[in-house]
C-alpha cells in the first residue's frame, strides 16, 4: 500500500504519455533458495514523440522491464500507466519486437503483418492496404509471399518492425531486435528505424547494450546499472533531426559516447565480477 | 564415403533398389539352391504364382478391402478423439495434469493383450476390430499432440499477445497452426503402428482380411501366401505412407523449409 501512495506522489509528469511508477521486480532464484532482484524500484515519464533507449549491461534487467511494460511480465511492486490508465496485460497499444526472431513461421511477410490487423477484426483489402503501406516503408517490395525462413535475419527483423507498426500502437517497445545482426545490417536497420520515427515521431523504448547505437536514434539515453537494475543517469541527446549515418563522426557524438561509456563501464566490470560468484538467473 | 556428405538423387535411388535386388538375389538362392526346405519358405516364382491365385481364385481383393476398412475406420475413429483432446492437454495445463498421468499408463497396455477381452464385450465383430486398433492409436496420439502443443514456442505465443491476440486466437491462430505440421507426422507414424494391430487382431478369431488369410495359409503350409500376404501389407503401409507425406508437403510447405 506505502508504495502506491508515494508513487503517487511521485508520479513524475501528469503528462507522460507512459508512466513507470516505482516498477520493481524480483524473481525467485533458479534452483532453491531465496530471490533475485532484476529491477529495483524505478520511475520512468515517457513523453509522447520520446525516442528513448535504455542502456546497460546484459543481465541487468533493461529487458525486464521493457516485458513489463509490454505486459508479458508483472512487477513485483509498482505500476505502469498509458495514457493513465494501469497496464494489466499485453496488448496492441504497446507493439513489440524481440531480439529473436518471431515471426510466424506458417505466414508470409504480408500474412505476418496483417495478424494483428485480423485480430482487430479489419477487412481483408484495408488490412492489405496497410501492409502495402509498411511493406514499402521497410523495403520489403516483392517479398510479401515469402516465408519468414526465405528471409534473412535483417529482413525478418524488418517484417517483424512492420508488424508492430501496422498496429498503429501508442507507444513501440524494442528489445534489442537488432542484436543478433552483422554489424552492417544492424547500422542500416538503425537508420531505416530512425528514418520511420523521424516520419511520424511514434514514441519508442529502444533496449540495448550497444553504445553507439543508443546515442544515433535516441533523444533520451537511460543508463541501467548492473543487477538489480537501477537508473543510473540520464543523458539528453542534442543532435539535430533528420540525423544522417556521418553524425556518428561528429565531436559531439564522441563526446556522448564518452560519457556514456564512463558511465557503462563500472557497471559492466561489476557484472563481470559477479559472473565469477555462483549461477545468475536471466533477469536480462 | 566421408560423414553425411550427400550424394546424388539418382545414386540415393539406385543404392534404394539395390537393397530389394540383393534381398530377392539371397531369397531365391536359399530357396533355389535348396538350403531351405520348400514346407518352412517358399521360392519367389511360388509366391508370385500363389500371390496371382490369391487375387484371382480366391478373392483376395475382398480381404484387402475389409482390411484396410477396419485399419481406416479404428484409425479416424481414435485420431478425431485424441487430437483435440492432445490439444486441449497441450494447451491447458491443468487438463494436461489430469489426464497425463494416466494416458502415460495406458498407452503402455499392449493394444494386442486387449483382444480376449474384446472378444468377450464384443464379439469378434468388426466392433472388436475397431476396437483394438483404437486402443492401440488412442493412448499414443493423445500423448504425442499433447507434447507437440506444450512444446509451442513461447516467443511466438508473447508476439501475438503484443499484437492484440486473446487466448481464443492464441489457440487458433498462434497454437494450432504452428502444431499442425508435426501432428500430421504423427498421425502418419501411429497409421503405420495401427496395421501392426489389424493384423493381430485378425490373426485371432477372424473370418475375413489379410491376417485371417495368413492363418488359414498356415494350416495348409503354404508358405507362399503368407509371405504375399506380408509383402502386401508393406506395399500397402508405403503407399499411405507416402500419400501421407504428399499431402502433408501439399498442407505445409513453409514446415519444409529451412
Amino acid at each position: 500500500m506505502g508504495v502506491v501512495a508515494v508513487s503517487a506522489a511521485r508520479d513524475p509528469s501528469a503528462s507522460a504519455q507512459l508512466s513507470v511508477l516505482q516498477v520493481g521486480r524480483v524473481f525467485p532464484a533458479p534452483r532453491g533458495r531465496g530471490t533475485i532482484e532484476a529491477l529495483q524500484p524505478i520511475d520512468l515519464a515517457v513523453e509522447r514523440n520520446d525516442f528513448i533507449t535504455i542502456l546497460g549491461p546484459s543481465g541487468c534487467g533493461k529487458s525486464t522491464l521493457l516485458r513489463i511494460i509490454a505486459g508479458l511480465d508483472t512487477p513485483t511492486t509498482g505500476r505502469v500507466l498509458l495514457e493513465g490508465r494501469p497496464i494489466t496485460g499485453p496488448g496492441p497499444d504497446r507493439g513489440m519486437v524481440f531480439q529473436s526472431y518471431t515471426l510466424f513461421p506458417w505466414l508470409t511477410v504480408r500474412e505476418n503483418i496483417c495478424f494483428g490487423l485480423r485480430e482487430k477484426g479489419m477487412a481483408l483489402p484495408e488490412q492489405q492496404e496497410r501492409a502495402a503501406f509498411f511493406i514499402d516503408r521497410v523495403g520489403l517490395n516483392g517479398f510479401e509471399q515469402h516465408y519468414p525462413k526465405q528471409l534473412s535475419g535483417g529482413m525478418q527483423q524488418r517484417t517483424a518492425l512492420a508488424r508492430a507498426l501496422a498496429n498503429d500502437p501508442q507507444i513501440l517497445l524494442l528489445d534489442e531486435p537488432f542484436g543478433a545482426l552483422d554489424n552492417q545490417t544492424r547500422v542500416l536497420m538503425q537508420e531505416l528505424l530512425l528514418g520511420i520515427w523521424e516520419a511520424d515521431r511514434k514514441t519508442v523504448l529502444f533496449v540495448t547494450h550497444d553504445i553507439d547505437e543508443s546515442i544515433f536514434m535516441a533523444n533520451r539515453v537511460i543508463v541501467f546499472t548492473a543487477r538489480p537494475g537501477r537508473i543510473k543517469t540520464e543523458l539528453a541527446i542534442d543532435l539535430p533531426h533528420p540525423r544522417h549515418y556521418t553524425v556518428k563522426t561528429t565531436p559531439r557524438f564522441a563526446e556522448y559516447k564518452g560519457e556514456l561509456t564512463e558511465a557503462i563501464r563500472g557497471e559492466v566490470l561489476q557484472t563481470m565480477a559477479r559472473e565469477r560468484q555462483p549461477p545468475a538467473d536471466s533477469g536480462g | 564415403m566421408t560423414p553425411l556428405k550427400p550424394i546424388a538423387p539418382i545414386r540415393r535411388i539406385t543404392l534404394g533398389i539395390l537393397f530389394f535386388v540383393v534381398f530377392v538375389a539371397i531369397w531365391a538362392a536359399a530357396t533355389f539352391g535348396g538350403l531351405v526346405s520348400k514346407v518352412f519358405l517358399a521360392d519367389p516364382l511360388t509366391m508370385v504364382r500363389e500371390g496371382i491365385s490369391l487375387f484371382v481364385e480366391q478373392g483376395f481383393i475382398k480381404d484387402i478391402g475389409i482390411t484396410v476398412w477396419r485399419v481406416v475406420g479404428g484409425f479416424v475413429l481414435a485420431a478425431v478423439l485424441a487430437v483435440p483432446l492432445g490439444i486441449a492437454m497441450g494447451t491447458y495445463r491443468p487438463v494436461g495434469a489430469f489426464f497425463e498421468p494416466f494416458v502415460s499408463f495406458a498407452r503402455y497396455l499392449p493394444a494386442s493383450a486387449f483382444i480376449p477381452l474384446l472378444i468377450l464385450w464384443a464379439g469378434i465383430g468388426e466392433l472388436q476390430k475397431l476396437l483394438v486398433i483404437f486402443i492401440g492409436s488412442f493412448f499414443q496420439l493423445v500423448l504425442m499432440v499433447a507434447v507437440i502443443v506444450g512444446n509451442a514456442r513461447t516467443d511466438l505465443v508473447e508476439a501475438a499477445y503484443t499484437l492484440g491476440a486473446k487466448d481464443a486466437g492464441i489457440v487458433r491462430r498462434v497454437l494450432l497452426p504452428g502444431a499442425a505440421p508435426d501432428i500430421a507426422e504423427t498421425l502418419r507414424l501411429v497409421l503405420g503402428w495401427a496395421w501392426t494391430y489389424v493384423i493381430v487382431a485378425e490373426l485371432i478369431g477372424s473370418s475375413s482380411g489379410i491376417g485371417h488369410m495368413i492363418t488359414d495359409s498356415q494350416a495348409l503350409l503354404n508358405t507362399g501366401q503368407i509371405i504375399f500376404g506380408i509383402i502386401v501389407i508393406g506395399v500397402i503401409g508405403l503407399v499411405s505412407d507416402f500419400c501421407f507425406k504428399a499431402a502433408n508437403q501439399k498442407l505445409f510447405p513453409w514446415a519444409l523449409l529451412r
